[in-house]
C-alpha cells in the first residue's frame, strides 16, 4: 500500500524543522502543506482540535500532533533508516531528558529575547546562555548530542540555531562568543543535507521577527 | 539483584505516578521522602538541573522526570505494558500524557492566585476539563487504557485527586460532576482501583498542609 504522508507546517517554526529533519533522515516522501497562521485551514483544525498549531503529521489520513511525538513516531514507523532514538533504555531515557529540556527551556527563553528589552531582556539574555551552555556541556566531545550519527536531542535542539541570528540582532548580543563549542556543533549538523534543506536561512528568520515586532507593537 | 530507588515527597503527584508504575509491574523499590525544603545533598547529585522529585534511580543511574522514568520503566518491564504497543496509537496516548503534563502547573497556578488571577486560573482549568471531556475521554470507555489503566490515566490522577484538595484549600468547587459525565465516570473508575485507592496521599493532609502553606504565602504577597 502506498503511504501517504502529509506535513501540516509553518517554514519559521522550530517544531515544525524537527520533523521535516526526521522525514528528510529518513528518506520519506511527503506533501509539505504551508499554513497561514492567521487564518488556519479547515484540515488543521480538524487535524489539531485541541491546540490548532502545526506541525501536524498526518500518516494514511491519522494525524499525529506535538513535534516530538512525531519524531518518535516517525523513528519507530521507519526504524530500518537512520534510527534516531538509541535502543538502550537508560540512553533513551537521558535522550528524551534533554529534548524534554530544550522544550521547557529555549523556546520560552529565546522568546523573551526577542520579545523584551531592558532590564528584563538582559535577564533572559544571562538565562538563555546558561541554557546553552548547559547543551554545550551535555553535548561534551561528542561530534552530535546522539554520538557518532544525529540523533532524538541533535533533532530537538538544531531547529533554534536557525534562529540565532535573530536572537543576536534583537539582544546585542554574540552567541558564539559564549559558546563556540555549539556553533561548531550547529555547522556541523547544518553540513547535512536533510538540515541544511530543513532549516530557513536566518537572515528570513530575522525578518519574520522583525514583522512580528512590528505587528505586536514591540520596538 | 538490581536496586530500584525512588526520590518523592508524600503529597507529589509526580512522585505518586512512578509509585503506581512500579506497584503494577511488581517491582521492589527503597522510597526516600525529601524535605523539599531542605533538599538532601544526594537528589541535588541526581538531579543536578532541575533538582526536582521524584528521581528514579536504578542500579545507580538516575532518571529524572516523571513521564521520562515512566517510559524507562515501561521499556525495561514489559509486564503490565502502560503504553500501547502499536506507534500511532502510542503517539495518540504521548499525545494526551503531554497534555496533562503541561496542565499541572494549573495546579500551583490556582493556589497561588487570589482575585482576577484567580478568575484566570479557574477559566483555565475548566477549559481543560472540557478538552477532557469532549476529546480524551470519547468512546465510552472506561479507562484512558480501556479496560485497564494505562500512562495516560496515571497522567491525568492529578485531576482525580489532587485537584479535590485544591478545591478545598481555595475554597472553591471548581469540578461540578453534572457539567463533566466523562471526566466524573472516569475519576470514580479509577479511584476505585485497589492499587490506586491503597496508594494515596491523604487528602485532608494535604488540605491542612496546604491552607496553611497558602495563608503565609498569600500574606506576604500583600505586604
Amino acid at each position: 500500500m502506498a503511504e501517504e504522508v502529509v506535513l501540516l507546517d509553518f517554514r519559521p517554526s522550530p517544531f515544525g524543522m524537527r520533523s521535516r529533519i526526521a522525514l528528510a533522515e529518513k528518506g520519506i516522501k511527503y506533501e509539505y502543506k504551508e499554513e497561514d497562521l492567521r487564518n488556519k485551514s479547515a484540515l488543521l483544525l480538524q487535524m489539531n482540535p485541541v491546540h490548532k498549531k502545526i506541525p501536524v503529521l498526518i500518516h494514511n489520513g491519522k494525524p499525529v500532533c506535538e513535534s516530538l511525538i512525531q519524531v518518535q513516531y516517525i523513528d519507530e514507523v521507519w526504524h530500518d533508516k537512520a534510527p534516531l532514538l538509541p535502543s538502550d533504555p537508560y540512553q533513551k531515557a537521558t535522550a528524551r531528558f534533554w529534548a524534554d529540556y530544550v522544550d521547557k527551556k529555549i523556546y520560552d527563553l529565546g522568546s523573551r529575547v526577542w520579545k523584551t528589552k531592558g532590564e528584563e531582556q538582559a535577564t533572559a539574555k544571562k538565562e538563555f546562555i546558561e541554557t546553552l551552555k548547559l547543551m554545550e556541556k551535555e553535548l561534551g566531545d561528542k561530534p552530535y548530542f546522539g554520538g557518532e550519527s544525529l540523533g532524538y536531542v541533535d533533532v530537538a535542539f538544531i531547529p533554534f540555531y536557525s534562529w540565532f541570528y535573530a536572537y543576536e540582532k534583537c539582544g546585542n548580543f554574540s552567541i558564539e562568543a559564549e559558546c563556540p563549542k555549539l556553533i561548531a556543533w550547529a555547522k556541523r549538523c547544518m553540513q547535512k543535507e536533510s538540515v541544511a534543506k530543513s532549516l530557513p536561512d536566518q537572515q528570513k528568520v530575522y525578518d519574520f521577527i522583525l514583522e512580528m515586532k512590528k505587528r505586536f507593537g514591540i520596538e | 539483584m538490581a536496586v530500584v530507588e525512588l526520590f518523592g515527597t508524600w503529597f507529589s503527584p509526580y512522585a505518586y505516578r512512578v509509585i503506581w508504575a512500579l506497584k503494577l509491574k511488581g517491582i521492589s523499590y527503597e522510597y526516600i521522602e525529601e524535605d523539599i525544603r531542605n533538599k538532601s545533598p544526594l537528589l541535588l547529585q541526581y538531579n543536578p538541573i532541575h533538582k526536582k522529585v521524584p528521581v528514579l534511580v536504578h542500579d545507580g543511574k538516575p532518571i529524572c522526570e516523571s513521564t521520562v522514568i515512566l517510559q524507562y520503566i515501561d521499556e525495561i518491564w514489559p509486564q503490565n505494558p502502560l503504553l500501547p504497543a502499536d506507534p500511532y496509537d502510542r503517539a495518540v496516548a504521548l499525545f494526551w500524557i503531554k497534555f496533562a503534563d503541561d496542565k499541572v502547573y494549573l495546579m500551583s497556578k490556582l493556589y497561588q492566585a487570589d482575585g482576577e488571577e484567580q478568575r484566570a486560573a479557574v477559566k483555565e482549568w475548566l477549559e481543560m476539563l472540557e478538552v477532557m471531556e469532549e476529546h480524551a475521554l470519547i468512546g465510552g470507555k472506561k479507562f484512558f487504557g480501556g479496560d485497564e489503566i494505562n500512562m495516560v490515566d496515571i497522567a491525568f490522577s492529578f485531576v482525580a485527586h489532587w485537584l479535590g484538595v485544591l478545591e478545598d484549600v481555595v475554597g472553591l468547587e471548581i469540578f461540578e460532576p453534572h457539567k463533566f459525565p466523562r471526566v466524573s465516570s472516569w475519576i470514580q473508575n479509577f479511584k476505585s482501583i485497589p492499587l490506586i485507592k491503597e496508594n494515596l496521599p491523604d487528602a485532608d493532609k494535604m488540605s491542612a498542609f496546604s491552607k496553611h502553606g497558602r495563608e503565609m504565602m498569600l500574606a506576604s504577597k500583600s505586604n
